[in-house]
């Protein structure tokens, strides 16, 4: 599929739509790659996150917490 | 809705989609303008930045967005003005769309620009996406264009839609 861009013109009402541009393409091309990096550098941190959060209370109900208890230290 | 609410433009994507959509030659008799959109992406990305008269420079954002059950808030480092949250990603419930709102205020002004944006996504109705954001563009030149791009390179997928309002105070 060929990508287009709409533009309209407040002034006159016109709707035009044009292919992207060599340069616009590369542009599309490189924000899908860093958006692509910050993603699994999110879904990382967020694994990492949780991880964290499930040894946590795992170590509190090895302690003798219950999972009320540990759930009111936790909210 | 006052009468001051009036609409200056619209479009609605067709059936090959968009990789962006500008408003060109935007009057500059108005005091405020309102972006609005019903939208949904060909990507995993519910992100879309606004481009002022054409330029990448001078943008930062601050935002916080709530899933129901979760929190978070993020700065934006692209150095564009957005982003827009609240456009449906390609992951979400089939055929559905998201609802944007941008606010900007005094955009013929000799000041920096500003702005606040708001949006919802939803999920199969299990769950849901909400974002508030604060958005500056550190610029004195009054709006004559808005770009909107989506962030991750993806499309507006057909029957998305743009509607700019401008709003009077008179």
């Amino acid at each position: 599929m060929t990508a287009t861009a709409i533009e309209v013109n407040c002034a006159t009402g016109e709707v035009t739509e044009r292919s992207l541009t060599a340069a616009e393409i590369a542009e599309r091309e490189a924000m899908a790659a860093e958006y692509a990096a910050q993603k699994a550098q999110e879904d990382a941190a967020k694994a990492a996150a949780q991880a964290a959060k499930e040894s946590a209370n795992a170590k509190l109900a090895a302690l003798g917490l219950t999972a009320e208890e540990i759930a009111a230290l936790t909210k | 809705m006052p009468n001051t609410y009036q609409v200056i433009s619209s479009v609605t994507v067709g059936s090959g989609g968009a990789a962006n959509i500008e408003f060109t030659s935007i009057p500059q008799t108005y005091t405020d303008l309102v972006l609005k959109i019903s939208g949904r992406f060909t990507v995993d990305s519910a992100s879309a930045f606004l481009r002022y008269n054409g330029t990448t420079t001078n943008g930062s954002s601050r935002w916080i967005e709530g899933s129901g059950s979760s929190a978070s808030s993020s700065t934006d480092g692209s150095n564009q003005y957005g982003p827009v949250h609240g456009i449906v990603n390609s992951t979400k419930t089939a055929s559905t769309f998201g609802n944007a709102e941008i606010y900007i205020p005094n955009y013929t002004s000799s000041n920096n620009k500003s702005s606040s944006s708001d949006g919802v996504t939803e999920n199969n109705g299990t769950s849901t996406t909400m974002a508030l954001g604060a958005n500056l563009w550190s610029n004195t030149a009054a709006i004559t264009s808005i770009q909107i791009v989506p962030a991750a390179g993806g499309n507006f997928v057909q029957y998305s839609t743009a509607v700019l309002y401008g709003i009077k105070n008179s």
